[in-house]
C-alpha cells in the first residue's frame, strides 16, 4: 500500500504590533519631519549619536543633550548590493554605505547615489539628497540618498574606524 | 575550583537547504541520538538539556524548548534555552559546560538547530521598524562594508576571499554532513559566481541550512574508559554594543579580549604555536583573515598572508575549518556548536577524512550580532 | 557549593502600557537602580545575563538592543536566555558556582502592550498539531481551571479568594498595576471571560523590566545589610503534549521539591508565579504549603505580570521580604510555558541572627 507523502502544509502566522519608537526616537522623527537631523551627546564620553537611541551603548547611560547636525558627512565603509530584498527601498544594484555625519561619532547606513558605483570610495564627502518636501514624513527615508559633494576626501585617520586600528 | 568537563559525544544531521523528511523535533532528535550513540550513553544518563538556536521567528515557534521537551527526553529534567544571536551555538556549549563545571550535574546534552526552510529567514531578519529605509538584506549587506574596509585598510589582494571559499569547500568534500559539496570548486568558479555584495560573490557566502548538532558533556568522574574525551581547557564569552562611538567593527575589541581570556585560562602563551587547529565562524570568506588577526593568531594586517600561503588549509601549518566550516553548512543556531564540536572531534581523533594528524589542542569559535558577541573554547586530548 | 545571595533588586512600575518608553529606557532604569543600591558599577560585575522574548515586541534579536542599556565597553562577559529572566539568574548562579564570577547582574524585560499576547503565546505549542488550531493562552488555562473544578480541587469562590488577597496585598506594593479591596461577592458577580475564568482570574498585560544582583557570601555581606541567600535551587520541565499531561497536578514541581529538600525547611512565605488564580491553588497543593505560609505578599503576577521578568520578580519580591526582616525563610517560584509546564523553585534565607 502506498500512501501519499505529506511533506508540507501551510500554517501562516500574522501578528500586528503597535510599535513604540520611544522618547528619543520620537524626538528625532519629529525633527526629521522638518528636514533636520538631531543627534544626542553622551554625558560621559561626549560621543554624538545620530540617529540617537536614548542611551550611549558604550557607557550604558541615558543621552539627553540634543545637537543639530549638518546633512553632510563622509563615507566610512560601503558595499554595492546586487541582491534584491523583498520590500526593499531601492532596486539593486545600489550602494549602501556607513555614513558618518560631520560632528557625529557614529555612522549609520544609508544609500549613496548620484555617482558611478565604481567611483564610490571610503573617505568620500557626501550630502543628503532630500526627497521633495511634500513627501516628507517621520522617517529617515526623507533622505532619498547621499550624493558626493565637491570637497577633497577626508584623510582616513579622521574616521572612527581607524581609531583602534 | 571549577570541575573538569569533557565532550564525550557529538552528533549532527546532514545539513541541507531543505530537510523535508523530518519535523523540527525529528531533526533535533536525530543529532541528539547520534551524540548519545557516540558517547555510548542512554537517555536516562542525561541530567539536563541545554537548547540553543537563533531567533524563534526563523521557524515560527516561540521558546521551542517547551515544545521539544519530549523529543529531547527532558521531561522532569532541567531544560534551558540560550539565545545570543549567531554566536548562540558556541554560547550554548559554554552554558552546558557550566552545568558540569559548577559541580551540579554529571552529564548534560546540548542541542542546537535551525530549520529555516520552515519559514522565511530573510523575512525574519528584515523586519524593520517603520522609520528607517529597508536597505539591508540579512547579514551580507551588513558585514560586507567591513570586509571591504579590511581589504582597503591593509591593501589585501582580491583573490584572498576566493582562496578561503575554495579551501573550505574542498574540506567539505571530506565531510559527509556538509551542506555544500561542490566537487569541481575552483578560484575561477568562485570569481564568476554572481556578485551579491561587492566584492563578495555568491560562492564567498555561506548557505542557509536546515540542520542540528548535539554534544554530550560529562564530568571528569563520569567519563568512562570507552569514551574518547575532549577535555574543556577553557571557555570564554564577550559582548560589546552593536555600535558605539569609536568602535572598530573590522577588529572588534570583544573578539580579541575573548581570545586573550580563553588562551589565558587555558594557560596558552603563544596560541599559533600551541594550538594545532581551529574551527572558526567564517560565514563570509574574508572573515577568515579578519578573525585570524582578531584571535591574535596573526599580526594585524597579516592574517591574509596565512591564508594566501596555504597555512590554513587542511595540510597547512595551522588548519582552519577542516570540516568545511560555516561557508559549507550554516544551520545558524547550530553553526557555533558545530565549530565547538568539530574542534572536539579533532582532539578526539574522530574527524575522519578531515582529521588533522596528531591534533592535541583545538580552538572552537563563534560570533554573532554585528560581530559583537563572541564565544570560544579550547579543547584538548589531554587533561589541562 | 559556594554560598550565593541576592543583594539588590529593582523593578519598574508595572503598567498596562509603558507608552513612549522603549525597552532600553525601561532596562536602563532598573539596571542603574540595582547597581546604585549596592554602590557598584558595571565594571564590578563579572557576569551579566538577561531574559527576554523576541515575539513580545515582534523584533528579531530584541536582546541585542537591550544591551544598549548596560555599559559594555570595555566588553563584558554576557549571555542571554530566550526565557523568563529567572533562568538567566540560574545561569548566573552556575557561573558563580564554577568560580567564573563573584558578582552577577541579571535583568529581564518585556513589553506585552504592542502585540496580541494571548495569540502570540500560542506559538509556544507544537507547531504541527496544536499551534495551527490557535488555542490561546487564556483558553488553555481555562481548560486547566475547569479540570480542577471538576475534580473538586477548587471552586470559583476559592479562585476569587486568591484574587481578593492578591489585590489587597498589592496595595502595599508601589509598583503594582492592579490593587484594591474587593469582596468575594463583587468578584463573583463579574462576567465570565473564558469559562470558568473571569478577567480578574487572569494576570494583566504588563510592560516593564527588572534587575537583580547576585553575589558570593563574602561580597554579599560587605554590600548588603541583609542579603537573601539562595540555599537551594532547581528547575524542571514536563511534557509539551497536552494529551499526556494531567493538568491538575505538576510532576515537575513534585520532583523539584524533592531535589531542593523543600520539606526540610520551615517556610514563612512564598512568592508563586501563577499567571491564573487557579494555578496559585495548584501550586500551594503541589508544594504542600500550609496555611501559615504567607502567599504572594507582593500581590503576585495577578497584580502585574512583566512577561519574561515575572519569574525573576518573584525572586526579587522574596528578596524584599527577607531584606526588610519580615521573612526568614522563603520560597520563590518561577514558571514558563502553558499551564505551568516548566517550573523553578528557590529557597531563599536570611543569615542574620
Amino acid at each position: 500500500m502506498s500512501e501519499e507523502k505529506i511533506l508540507e502544509f501551510e500554517a501562516p502566522i500574522y501578528f500586528k504590533y503597535s510599535y513604540t519608537a520611544g522618547k528619543t526616537t520620537t524626538s528625532f522623527l519629529n525633527s526629521i519631519k522638518k528636514g533636520k537631523l538631531v543627534g544626542q551627546k553622551c554625558p560621559k564620553c561626549r560621543g554624538v549619536y545620530v540617529p540617537p537611541r536614548g542611551s550611549c551603548p558604550k557607557d550604558g547611560v541615558a543621552t539627553e543633550e540634543e545637537i543639530e547636525l549638518p546633512d553632510i558627512g563622509t563615507v566610512e565603509s560601503f558595499t554595492i548590493n546586487y541582491l534584491p530584498i523583498p520590500g526593499g527601498a531601492v532596486d539593486p544594484p545600489y550602494v549602501s554605505a556607513n555614513i558618518i555625519l560631520d560632528g557625529a561619532d557614529l555612522a549609520f547606513m544609508h544609500i549613496v547615489d548620484g555617482i558611478d558605483h565604481s567611483e564610490v570610495r571610503v573617505g568620500m564627502r557626501v550630502k543628503a539628497h532630500w526627497k521633495p518636501k511634500n513627501e516628507w514624513k517621520a522617517s529617515l527615508e526623507n533622505i532619498a540618498y547621499f550624493q558626493p559633494i565637491d570637497e577633497p576626501d577626508l584623510p582616513l585617520n579622521h574616521l572612527s574606524d581607524e581609531k583602534n586600528a | 575550583m571549577s570541575e573538569l568537563a569533557a565532550v564525550v559525544g557529538m552528533g549532527q544531521t546532514k545539513h541541507s537547504s531543505k530537510n523535508g523528511e523530518v519535523s523540527i523535533a525529528g531533526l533535533v532528535r536525530e543529532s541528539a541520538e547520534k551524540a548519545l550513540l557516540d558517547a555510548e550513553l542512554e537517555w536516562e544518563d542525561i541530567d539536563a538539556v541545554i537548547l540553543g538556536k537563533a531567533p524563534d521567528m526563523f521557524e515560527g515557534v516561540m521558546m521551542p524548548e517547551l515544545y521539544l521537551t519530549d523529543a529531547l527526553v527532558a521531561n522532569n529534567k532541567p531544560i534551558l534555552r540560550v539565545h545570543t544571536a549567531g554566536s548562540v551555538g558556541g554560547s550554548t556549549g559554554i552554558v552546558a559546560a557550566s552545568y558540569i563545571q559548577s559541580g551540579m550535574f554529571e552529564r548534560v546534552l546540548v542541542s542546537t538547530f535551525e530549520k529555516q526552510s520552515e519559514s522565511n529567514a530573510m523575512w525574519a531578519l528584515s523586519t524593520t521598524v517603520p522609520y528607517a529605509p529597508l536597505i539591508n538584506a540579512g547579514a551580507g549587506g551588513y558585514f560586507t562594508p567591513y570586509m571591504r574596509e579590511y581589504k582597503r585598510r591593509f591593501n589585501v589582494p582580491e583573490h584572498i576571499g576566493r582562496i578561503v571559499a575554495v579551501k573550505d569547500r574542498l574540506n567539505a568534500l571530506k565531510n559527509p554532513y556538509a551542506h555544500l559539496h561542490i566537487p569541481d570548486i575552483n578560484l575561477e568558479m568562485v570569481e564568476k559566481s554572481p556578485m551579491l555584495w561587492d566584492p563578495l560573490t555568491f560562492l564567498e557566502s555561506c548557505p542557509s541550512s536546515d540542520g542540528a548538532c548535539s554534544l554530550v558533556i560529562s564530568s571528569e568522574r563520569s567519563v568512562t574508559d570507552n569514551q574518547l574525551p575532549a577535555w574543556i581547557h577553557s571557555t570564554s564569552m564577550r559582548s560589546e554594543p552593536t555600535m558605539y562611538a569609536g568602535r572598530d567593527a573590522v577588529n572588534p575589541q570583544a573578539g580579541s579580549e575573548c581570545a586573550k581570556d580563553v588562551y589565558k585560562k587555558a594557560g596558552i602563551k603563544d596560541p599559533i604555536k600551541e594550538i594545532d587547529c581551529a574551527e572558526i565562524y567564517v560565514p563570509f570568506s574574508w572573515y577568515e583573515p579578519m578573525w585570524l588577526e582578531n584571535l591574535l593568531l596573526a599580526d594585524i594586517g597579516q592574517g591574509w598572508l596565512m591564508t594566501e600561503k596555504g597555512h590554513t588549509s587542511l595540510e597547512g601549518k595551522f588548519p582552519v575549518n577542516m570540516s568545511g566550516g560555516v561557508l559549507s553548512s550554516n544551520p545558524i543556531g547550530a553553526s557555533g556548536l558545530l565549530r565547538f564540536g568539530e574542534a572536539a572531534q579533532q582532539v578526539r581523533n574522530k574527524a575522519g577524512e578531515y582529521q588533522v594528524q596528531g591534533a592535541k589542542l583545538a580552538l572552537g569559535h563563534a560570533f554573532g550580532g554585528g560581530a559583537q558577541f563572541f564565544a570560544m573554547w579550547i579543547v584538548g586530548a589531554n587533561k589541562p | 557549593m559556594r554560598e550565593v545571595a541576592v543583594i539588590a533588586y529593582a523593578q519598574t512600575p508595572m503598567t498596562r502600557d509603558a507608552g513612549a518608553q522603549n525597552e532600553v529606557e525601561l532596562i536602563m532604569q532598573v539596571v542603574h537602580q540595582a547597581l546604585d543600591e549596592v554602590k557598584l558599577n558595571q565594571t564590578d560585575i563579572d557576569f551579566t545575563c538577561s531574559g527576554s522574548c523576541d515575539y513580545l515586541q515582534g523584533v528579531t534579536f530584541a536582546f541585542v538592543d537591550g544591551l544598549n542599556a548596560v555599559s559594555s565597553v570595555p566588553p563584558i562577559n554576557e549571555s542571554h536566555v530566550e526565557m523568563d529572566a529567572a533562568w538567566a539568574l540560574y545561569e548566573s548562579w552556575l557561573k558563580i558556582q564554577m568560580e567564573e564570577a563573584d558578582v552577577a547582574l541579571v535583568y529581564g524585560f518585556g513589553k506585552s502592550s504592542p502585540g496580541e499576547l494571548r495569540s502570540i503565546m500560542t506559538l509556544q505549542l507544537d507547531p504541527y498539531y496544536l499551534a495551527p488550531l490557535w488555542p490561546d493562552s487564556v483558553s488553555l488555562a481555562a481548560l486547566q481551571a475547569k479540570a480542577m473544578i471538576d475534580n473538586k480541587m477548587i471552586t470559583e469562590e476559592s479562585m476569587a479568594k486568591v484574587v481578593k488577597r492578591s489585590r489587597k496585598n498589592a496595595k502595599s506594593n508601589p509598583n503594582s498595576q492592579l490593587s484594591g479591596d474587593f469582596s468575594i461577592g463583587d468578584l463573583l458577580s463579574e462576567p465570565i471571560f473564558v469559562s470558568p475564568l473571569r478577567k480578574h482570574d487572569c494576570s494583566p498585560i504588563t510592560d516593564g523590566a527588572s534587575a537583580i544582583i547576585l553575589a558570593t557570601k563574602e561580597k554579599a555581606l560587605s554590600l548588603c545589610r541583609n542579603p537573601a541567600f539562595i540555599t537551594s535551587i532547581d528547575h524542571r520541565v514536563e511534557t509539551a503534549q497536552f494529551g499526556y499531561r494531567n493538568l491538575t497536578s505538576s510532576p515537575s514541581i513534585q520532583k523539584s521539591s524533592e531535589v531542593i529538600n523543600l520539606s526540610d525547611y520551615s517556610i514563612d512565605a512564598a512568592e508563586l508565579h501563577a499567571p491564573f488564580s487557579h494555578q496559585e491553588l495548584l501550586l500551594i497543593k503541589e508544594l504542600q504549603l500550609n496555611e501559615e505560609v504567607s502567599i504572594n505578599k507582593s500581590g503576585g503576577v495577578l497584580a502585574g505580570n512583566i512577561m519574561m521578568s515575572a519569574g525573576l520578580d518573584r525572586i526579587g519580591s522574596m528578596f524584599n521580604l527577607i531584606k526588610s526582616g519580615k521573612v526568614r525563610t522563603g520560597l520563590a517560584h518561577a514558571t514558563s510555558g502553558p499551564c505551568l509546564q516548566q517550573n523553578m523553585l528557590i529557597i531563599m534565607e536570611s543569615k542574620n541572627e
